[in-house]
């Protein structure tokens, strides 16, 4: 795909919100508020968990993990928690293929979990990842980081740690591309009806 | 999916999805205390058993009630079929009551086929879990799950099926189920307990077991029906035994890395030597435990998308 200038809407009715070097610097700057707010490299800090929940979570939650131990020297375990089986719209969809759940070996209980997520838009998957949690194990508490909060919540949930707030129309919809999943890094807004 | 009323209409994307919904399951609860998933909440499961059981019946009542679906079980002994009520006028019963799947065992093949063209209107499911000697095909399931942990995967593997396949319908499932996931499978009985259009089957016939053995990489014993047969098929239960038993030494036959499976209930002694059941060779209790994860896994199928009608 030909490089596109940020801001621009390009005749598809698509913009970009981040590029690639956009993407990377608002990892590190969630990755330096994570440290900031949890204080996770000092001795009385509670044990952080990353959790990602799929699909672009879990890369998201690796990437959150490798700043954070390249600015704190903290090595902080990561996992993918799946909660498609936790979902309250099963009934309005096609069958969906569950993902993978792996916790990390020392488990969740008595630590400090924060959910990673591409985009936080209704906040239906959040409740359905708390749901998920509680059966997993009894963390101390829970956190919300996202790349991307789009707005239009249905639920009382918001999010600690948000790369960057994007107001949109329940018309539009945002696609997050990671490398691991999408070949390249970009946060893209696009008209109903079209795709990424 | 609908329905499942059997491994011959079901294709190898369908059938491979189903076995990996089950692979996540089963690791998605393994260590965990409380293993009860919300994913059914509020779905009702009935479960309909015109023959005996013990591990179909329970595997898919604990199945249903992990995904915290409501299961109500009704049993031939205990329900209007024995005022004479027909097969359609319970089922449409039930359905009326709220029911969302039925599963059924029958002794008529073709019992849950005729079940799911009278609640085509009803928009509840269908399970076949068993029916008379057609199909099984969770049993098929839970197998191909098994087979898939021991070996790695099912295409280009050989698998026997040794023994009364004419009344068996699991074997019937089996047959479609592992050709279609590109397994290759051998009949092995004596001519007498092969069905009769066997020659349209995808498969290949033997009578002689120790020729087979030592080609193989899992081997399938099923049991002999006596309730199913009426007149004599073989001489003798001894002279069976001694042909188309699984014994220690034919164990010794079998690759080092091959598996032995048994649908069960089994009969130590008939088709199976007490000590080969035991053996850490035989995948007996795995199947079992396989089966609640597939049949959470065929419910998770069946019930957990929007209404197809």
């Amino acid at each position: 795909m030909a490089p596109r200038t940020r801001g621009a809407t390009d005749p598809a009715g698509q913009r970009e919100l981040l590029s690639a070097g956009d993407v990377a610097r608002t990892v590190a700057r969630m990755a330096h508020q994570v440290i900031e707010r949890t204080a996770l490299d000092t001795t009385d800090a509670a044990p952080v968990v990353l959790l990602g929940i799929p699909t672009r979570g879990a890369p998201l939650a690796v990437r959150l993990a490798a700043r954070i131990a390249e600015f704190s020297g903290v090595d902080v375990p990561t996992g993918v928690l799946d909660v498609t089986l936790y979902r309250d719209d099963l009934r309005r969809r096609p069958t969906r293929p569950l993902g993978e759940t792996e916790l990390p070996p020392d488990g969740i209980d008595d630590h400090l979990v924060i959910l990673v997520d591409d985009v936080l838009y209704s906040g239906r998957t959040i409740r359905a990842a708390l749901d998920a949690l509680r059966d997993a194990g009894r963390p101390r508490a829970v956190q919300l980081a996202v790349l991307v909060d789009r707005g239009h919540r249905e639920l009382p949930i918001r999010a600690d740690y948000v790369g960057k707030n994007v107001p949109t129309s329940r018309t539009e919809e945002v696609h997050v591309q990671l490398a691991e999943t999408d070949g390249r890094d970009a946060v893209l807004l696009t008209r109903a009806g079209e795709t990424a | 999916m609908r329905h499942l009323l059997g491994t011959e209409t079901l294709d190898a994307a369908t059938a491979t999805a189903v076995l990996d919904t089950a692979d996540t399951l089963k690791h998605t609860l393994l260590g965990r205390e409380v293993r009860k998933l919300p994913t059914l909440r509020g779905r009702t499961v009935i479960t309909m058993f015109y023959e005996a059981s013990t591990r179909t019946r329970v595997s898919f009542e604990i199945a249903g009630k992990w995904m915290s679906a409501d299961v109500v079980n009704v049993s031939a002994g205990g329900s209007s079929v024995g005022k004479g009520e027909s097969l359609r006028d319970t089922a449409l019963t039930l359905a009326a009551a709220g029911a969302d799947c039925v599963i059924l065992r029958h002794p008529a093949s073709g019992a849950p086929h005729r079940l799911a063209g009278w609640l085509a209107n009803t928009g509840a499911s269908v399970i076949n879990a068993g029916d008379g000697t057609h199909e099984h095909p969770t049993q098929a399931l839970l197998d191909a799950a098994t087979l898939r942990e021991r070996l790695g995967e099912i295409a280009g593997r050989r698998i026997a099926i040794v023994g009364d396949v004419r009344h068996s319908r699991v074997a019937r499932s089996n047959v479609h189920l592992l050709t279609t996931l590109g397994a290759e499978v051998v009949l092995v009985a004596p001519p007498t307990l092969l069905p009769s259009h066997v020659d349209t089957w995808p498969v290949r016939v033997s009578h002689i077991l120790d020729a087979e053995l030592p080609s193989l990489d899992a081997v399938m014993m099923l049991r002999v029906q006596a309730e199913r047969m009426r007149g004599g098929f073989f001489p003798s239960a001894r002279e069976y035994s001694i042909n188309y038993g699984l014994s220690e030494a034919r164990l010794g036959l079998l690759p080092e890395h091959a598996v032995v499976l048994h649908p069960g209930p089994m009969l130590r002694g008939m088709e199976i030597a007490s000590a080969v059941a035991d053996s850490p060779r035989a995948t007996i209790t795995e199947q079992v435990a396989n089966g609640v994860h597939v049949r959470m896994a065929v419910l998770y199928h069946l019930l957990a998308h929007e209404e197809e009608m």
